[in-house]
């Protein structure tokens, strides 16, 4: 009676023995491995709005004017050169000769890049009448968002090699608006051969660029692959194949970082970070972001429509103890609507001090002796200039209860929680911002102009200065630089003056790397590109 | 038999309607919209959030929606998805042959072991082994995913080094997609060294989905065989002289299957939704991550598409397991 018993036994112990355990192969030389968060939207830029996207369409797209590898100064792009008139509304651009493009199994060109290409950048997101508008999508979003089509006068081309854009006023950060991922120029011979074969869609998903990686293979969810493209106009890329290995655990993303399967990661997990500093095999990147998270007081709304309300709210608030308890070492305490990177910000401004005894005698004076109850609108994710907004409003609540401030905090889905606070429901509420194109005024006038307070706006404390307004309007339509930084500190004191936000905190960006990664540079604005990158063999 | 077959094929066309206004109005009841999702901090102007709301046809009143979404389903179009504008049906037939893979394998390892523990905790009932497995399986059904899908990978992955930490095989293997299956393709090509890594990176996500249903199934055919191994013929079985073997294998295991296969049957929906968070964990290219992907972004008609293929592929399943009850069991068969 035994022997059955032990072949059943047998047939479990087969049945539990794992095959063989086996260990990924080695990553090639020169191939760089980017274990990047998520799976891009499709290969067209200019319709979608994240970082993921732009990570994975910045290697493949070159723009007219290029941010320069690491920082937000603006240099020669597809055009090597450009001129702007006197008057600050022409603007020629003298573009690069040889530019080759890319090719695929659909598609092999037959000429160089040239104006007609510019043309069809702009046009696709402008005129309505070009074919190519609706293919995909017809949401610009940052086309639309930086005010393109208010701006732009005409688009001429004056020769196969020069471009004329004349726009309706002098704009300073017209040029930055141009090296943003939205302004890729795309092939017109590809569009046009597409169109004709009846694909016009594939323009967006089989990708044909100038830019340093040309698109090999893409798995969604899985698996991006790009070859170095030999004949960049730049030189080739030090690296011969680049792989983004799409992988959404940010805690999975470290495992494989160790494990060597993977060279960068983006976004850590904060819990993670000691362990990435004590890490033999990687370093980890730190550099301040280009970006600000704040609460702002509804300046239309009772008792915040009293500076001296907003100012003891600022006083009684603990910014540090913040800081240390839930951004841990990823911010720094925020005094200005800009982060310390961005140009023109204002350092000699003093940060309102932690001072509850004087918070509440300021809002004694201004009528509320015994305190007053409000609400606190907290983000219900998490965001890269706010790790977690429910844990920040329960220290302010904390904070604000010993002054006689009664807070009620509240949420609401994402997507509902914005359009709330764009419409000024909230009479204070966190929110933030991460800049676009380096320029002081992407911040300013998106967050604290007349024009974004109106309801849908994204000024969110409805806050309407017409000294500060005056100050911005005013220094975006000059191009001297330093004389645009003494108008935009200006403008920083008269809000500290006048305290519409709390400015919390600045993120600073973590991008852990493994120890062979050679010159990877950290983007202000977030992005992972790997033009200039090497590996040690 | 086929009586049986038509009355639940006729119950498939009223579950199947259900399944759409489900999957149409459940999503619609969450605040927000697709254009709100993608417009993130920057907002978007009435204008133009009006005008896009037009362009994928949201403006118009629910019902309409729906007619026109019912439509669209019966002449075989799911529609296209707002955030990549790929069609639903291309993007769900690209992704899901790896959860498929993943679920077949999570399958195969839970029935593999599941059954025989469970049989031989039956048969040693009340001893060191049926006590071991009882609790492993009860501490295997309760293991949540995401930390259970961590802490192997943490162990295997990083400590010891034996396994790949996560995706579907290794990044240095090209492999262009002709089934979808790995396995498969990467056999179809000759490329040996691609299948093995394909077979190494299946070994955590494959346990970590298959350990819920393992202890489930584990558990379940226990308790059969308990009930049958009590039977009458049983006894008679034993009475003839039959060795243990005969008696456990033959008599009782085909008796206690019955309900183990509904339980299989029904582990169907349970491994996709283990698949979600799997999937996400060890980066599989799966519809799980895809769908909770699109109810992030409100992605409507990435959500009902796939809700509802989803859907009529638990149906089927379900129609074939109460069909193979007829096959293990002619009696059911008869009274049909």
């Amino acid at each position: 009676m035994r022997a059955p018993t032990v072949k059943i036994r047998v047939a479990l112990l087969c049945a539990m023995s794992i095959p063989a355990i086996l260990v990924a192969a080695p990553v090639a030389a020169k191939t760089l491995v980017f274990c990047s968060e998520g799976s891009p939207e499709n290969f067209y830029p200019a319709i979608n709005t994240t970082g993921t996207s732009f990570d994975a369409n910045s290697q493949i797209y070159s723009r007219i004017v290029e941010f320069e590898r690491g920082g937000t100064k603006v240099g020669p792009g597809l055009a090597e050169r450009w001129t702007i008139s006197k008057d600050g509304k022409e603007y020629t651009f003298f573009l690069r000769k040889g530019v080759k493009w890319h090719s695929n199994k659909s598609y092999k060109p037959t000429r160089d890049f040239n104006a007609d290409d510019v043309i069809f950048a702009f046009e696709r997101q402008w005129k309505e009448s070009n074919p190519y508008f609706k293919v995909t999508s017809s949401n610009h979003t940052f086309f639309n968002d930086m005010g393109m089509p208010a701006l732009l006068k005409s688009v001429e081309k004056v020769d196969d090699y020069t471009i004329k854009i004349t726009i309706n006023q002098p704009t300073a950060p017209f040029l930055a608006n141009l090296a943003m991922e939205y302004a890729g120029v795309q092939s017109k011979e590809y569009a046009d051969a597409m169109q004709k074969a009846g694909t016009p869609e594939k323009v967006d998903q089989e990708p044909i660029g100038t830019g340093p990686f040309s698109l090999v293979q893409y798995q969604k969810d899985a698996i991006i692959r790009y070859k170095a493209f030999a004949q960049f106009y730049g030189g080739k890329a030090p690296i011969d194949d680049l792989i983004f290995a799409i992988t959404p655990d940010s805690s999975v993303r470290w495992a494989k970082l160790q494990k060597g399967e993977c060279h960068v990661m983006p976004y850590p997990n904060p819990a993670d970070l000691d362990a990435m500093r004590k890490e033999a095999n990687t370093k980890l990147m730190e550099q301040p972001g280009l970006n600000v998270g704040y609460l702002a007081y509804n300046v239309q709304k009772k008792p915040f429509d009293d500076v001296r309300v907003r100012k003891a709210m600022n006083m009684a608030i603990n910014k540090k103890a913040i800081i240390d308890a839930v951004y841990l070492s990823s911010g720094t305490a925020a005094k200005n609507p800009i982060p310390p990177t961005q140009w023109s910000y204002n350092n000699a401004i003093k940060d309102d001090v932690y001072d509850p005894e004087g918070a509440r005698k300021l809002l004694a004076a201004a009528g509320y002796p015994k305190g007053f109850s409000t609400d606190m609108w907290a983000m219900p994710v998490q965001r890269p200039y706010n790790p977690n907004a429910r844990r920040i409003a329960e220290l302010m609540q904390a904070d604000l209860a010993k002054v006689g401030v009664t807070v009620e905090i509240k949420s609401y889905e994402w997507g509902e929680y914005r359009k709330r606070m764009q419409n000024g429901e909230h009479q204070t509420g966190m929110l933030g911002w991460t800049g676009d194109n380096g320029d002081p005024d992407n911040f300013l006038t998106n967050l604290l102009s007349c024009d974004a307070a109106k309801p849908g706006g994204a000024n969110v404390a409805k806050w309407c200065n017409q000294a500060f307004q005056e100050l911005i309007s005013k220094a975006v339509t000059l191009t001297d630089q330093a004389e645009r930084t003494k108008l935009y500190e200006k403008a920083q004191v008269v809000f500290k003056e006048q305290a519409p936000w709390l400015p919390i905190a600045h993120a600073v960006q973590l991008t852990p790397v493994r120890k062979e990664v050679i010159d990877f540079k950290q983007s202000p604005f977030g992005r992972h590109t790997f033009y200039g990158v090497d590996i040690k063999e | 038999m086929l009586r049986f077959l038509f009355t639940r094929l006729s119950l498939i066309i009223p579950t199947f309607i259900g399944m759409t206004l489900v999957a149409f109005f459940l999503i619609r009841l969450v605040p927000g919209d697709p254009i709100e999702a993608l417009a993130g901090e920057r907002g978007i102007d009435a204008a133009r959030h009006a005008a896009l709301l037009t362009e994928y046809g949201l403006d118009k009143p629910l019902w309409t929606q729906y007619g026109l979404y019912i439509g669209r389903v019966m002449s075989g179009d799911l529609g296209r998805s707002i955030v990549t504008h790929e069609s639903v049906l291309s993007e769900f037939l690209a992704l899901f042959p790896a959860t498929i893979e993943l679920a077949l394998c999570a399958t195969l390892f839970s029935l593999l072991i599941g059954i025989p523990a469970g049989v031989i905790a039956a048969v040693n009932r009340n001893s060191v082994f049926d006590h071991g497995v009882m609790g492993i399986s009860l501490t295997g059904y309760s293991m949540p995913i995401f930390w259970w899908g961590l802490l192997l990978i943490l162990l295997f992955s990083v400590q010891l080094g034996w396994t790949p930490v996560s995706g579907r095989i290794a990044v240095t293997h090209f492999i262009e997609p002709t089934t979808g299956f790995l396995l498969i393709d990467t056999l179809l090509e000759g490329n040996k060294a691609a299948f093995w890594s394909a077979v190494s990176h299946l070994i955590l996500p494959t346990i970590v989905l298959g350990t819920n249903p393992l202890a489930t199934i584990a558990r379940m055919t226990r308790s059969a065989m308990l009930e049958v191994l009590g039977e009458d013929y049983i006894r008679t079985a034993r009475a003839k002289g039959l060795s243990r073997f005969r008696v456990v294998a033959l008599h009782a295991f085909r008796n206690a299957l019955i309900p183990v296969v509904t339980v299989v049957g029904l582990q169907v929906g349970v491994l996709f939704t283990g698949a979600i968070l799997t999937e996400t964990i060890f980066s599989w290219p799966g519809v799980g991550k895809w769908l909770i992907e699109a109810i992030h972004r409100r992605d409507y008609p990435v959500l009902q598409g796939g809700m509802l293929l989803l859907g009529v592929i638990v149906m089927s399943v379900n129609l074939l397991v109460d069909l193979t009850y007829g096959i293990i069991n002619p009696r059911i068969r008869h009274t049909q």
